[in-house]
């Protein structure tokens, strides 16, 4: 059982506990931090250019490759064709619609997931006893593949919303239990007994020390159940939907609409990104607040 | 100015601290056996001995953090069954969090349940106090190990304990803090008296402060090196401020010296 759980938490392993070894912290000179620093608005505009570098260099080459010839437009499209699949999808009016019934999909998924994954997380990481009764089972949950739930949920809530938001909060719930669980578990026990030795006790000595000490945690664990979230979105919709936008690419794959399926896969990034920007400033936030 | 601002604040009395025949043994180590101490209210008393011979175990016990394995302790007469309102700890380490400023930090060690008008004020005079006004915004990870005692020390003053359990305090302190600092803590016990356990492996430090100065450690070395007790107790001549160059304290000093195993020559010198 505890190999068991130790694997778990361990195939998490892409964000680690964090867990700040206080006496080292506490020794040494004084660290100027980044945050102390005035930040030059110049840097945001130098990272912002920087960054699209790549991405234009991208869209550069695929035309020059997709104009020369070398690779036959039904296998590669131009990223015009790509820019007007887009439009005509949008005149139709059916490219919102597939974008907004993903996207809702994978927020109400990431949420109510979150929401169960930060409750069982507090509880199993709190509690030695709670840890013994659920950690085993939900460990073993975890090690069932993930697809293997889409004929069940299907059957069970049948091929419509449910079905994939339950499949989304499925993959959302995960990350958030595996990474939060142990982190609250292995909160500085020197900094619970101190918040004990001066009076802290229950959700007191939780808002003192136990919810601060695992927000990075938290953090981390919010970004990877959000691009599960996305993960397990397309795997649902890709095996039964009638709309959304893993239904465009099955849809798009099978009537061979190379530049709707180039179009989907851009658009799933661009989506992905910018949900998991929202976190970034959740997290900004969050470590101004919290962070140490 | 600090020291007067502190003493217009509500202390709390002075207790007295009884520990009877106290034993405490983690599995088959017995670290503490059979130790006896009275402590006046008031006093000031300095645990000295080896590392790991039982220092902070003990100063644990009388703060209600560990519970022993044999006899009892009590203090102001009432039995200390577990953590205890009456008693503030500053741990051998600072165990400041992280993610909170110096000045948090202090509050934390504010009465719990009765907050008082002029708690502020008493946060923001102990952080004068140890000269940490200017480091008041800034976090633990941005201040040095000694700031980092320093707030620890102010932490368990903001409790107005009757009882006040330092842990090596002083040990990250470069040396002419440590002497301002516990200068301060004279200062301090003057303003709000409060019975002072202090842990050190500073001779000079211990007779400078103390009104009695407990040596710990094993009793018969041969026996069983693990069970500490008190091997001596060497009441500190003189009233405080002592003369930190005093030629009578000398005489101690050897003694407490060759207690701890360092040999220091000082009668062969004579
Ligand atoms: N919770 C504990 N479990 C097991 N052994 C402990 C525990 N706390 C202290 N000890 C042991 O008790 C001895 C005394 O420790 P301590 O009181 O910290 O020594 P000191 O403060 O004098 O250096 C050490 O040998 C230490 O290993
Ligand atoms: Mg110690």
């Amino acid at each position: 059982m505890s190999t068991l759980r130790t694997r778990v938490v361990s195939v998490n392993s892409g964000t680690p506990v964090l867990e700040r070894p206080l006496v080292d912290d506490a020794v040494g000179t004084p660290v100027p931090t980044a945050s102390a620093l005035p930040r030059p608005p110049r840097r945001w505009v130098r990272a912002t250019i920087l960054g699209a570098v790549i991405p234009i260099a991208v869209i550069v080459l695929w035309q020059a490759i997709a104009t020369s010839g070398l690779v036959p437009s039904y296998r590669l499209p131009t990223p015009l064709s790509v820019w007007a699949a887009g439009v005509d999808l949008y005149e139709r009016g059916v490219l919102y619609q597939h974008i907004a019934i993903s996207t809702q999909r994978v927020l109400l998924g990431f949420g109510i997931g979150a929401i169960v994954g930060l409750a069982l997380a507090s509880i199993v990481g709190l509690s030695a006893r709670a840890s013994e009764l659920f950690a085993p089972t939900l460990g073993a949950l975890r090690a069932v593949p993930s697809l293997a739930w889409v004929p069940l949920l299907g059957l069970y809530l049948g091929l419509n919303e449910d079905s994939k938001v339950a499949l989304v909060a499925i993959g959302a719930f995960f990350p958030v239990y595996t990474t939060v669980a142990p982190a609250l578990r292995h909160v500085d026990a020197h900094l619970v007994e101190l918040g004990r030795s001066y009076g802290y006790s229950g959700p007191a000595l939780l808002s003192l020390v136990q919810l601060p000490a695992v927000v990075p945690a938290v953090i981390s664990s919010l970004r990877l159940a959000l691009a599960q979230a996305w993960l397990f979105l397309v795997a649902g919709e890709l095996l039964g939907a009638s709309l959304g936008l893993g239904f465009l690419l099955v849809d798009s794959q099978q009537n061979g609409r190379i530049d709707r399926l180039f179009l989907t896969i851009i658009l799933l990034g661009i989506l992905g990104k910018g949900t998991d920007g929202a976190v970034g400033l959740l997290e900004r936030f969050l470590l101004k607040r919290w962070g140490s | 100015m600090s020291s007067s601002s502190l003493r217009d604040s509500t202390a709390a009395d002075a207790l007295s601290v009884s520990i009877h025949d106290l034993s405490r043994r983690f599995g088959d180590r017995v670290v503490l056996s059979e130790l006896s101490l009275e402590i006046a209210a008031g006093e000031i008393v300095a645990l000295i001995g080896p590392s790991g011979c039982g220092k902070s175990t003990l100063l644990r016990h009388i703060g209600g953090l560990d519970s022993p394995t044999g006899g009892s302790i009590a203090i102001g007469g009432t039995p200390v069954t577990g953590l205890d309102a009456r008693s503030a700890i500053a741990f051998q380490e600072p165990r400041l969090l992280p993610w909170c400023s110096i000045t948090r930090n202090v509050e934390v060690g504010l009465p719990r349940g009765k907050r008082a008008h002029d708690d502020r004020d008493r946060v923001a005079a102990l952080l004068e106090l140890v000269k940490l006004s200017s480091s008041a915004h800034l976090r633990p990870r941005e201040i040095s190990g000694g700031m980092a005692q320093r707030v620890s020390l102010a932490r368990a003053l903001a409790r107005r304990p009757g009882v006040l359990l330092l842990d090596e305090p002083f040990g990250a302190l470069d040396a002419l803090t440590r002497l301002s600092m516990q200068d301060l803590l004279l200062d301090l016990h003057a303003a709000e008296p409060a019975t002072i356990v202090i842990v050190t492996h500073d001779v000079d430090e211990a007779l400078y402060l103390a009104d009695r100065v407990i040596l710990l450690g094993a009793i018969d070395a041969e026996e069983n090196a693990a069970q500490a007790s008190i091997r001596s107790t060497v009441v500190v001549p003189g009233v405080r401020p002592r003369d930190r160059g005093s030629g009578d304290l000398a005489e101690l000093r050897a003694e407490l010296l060759e207690g701890l195993g360092v040999p220091t020559h000082h009668l062969a010198a004579r």
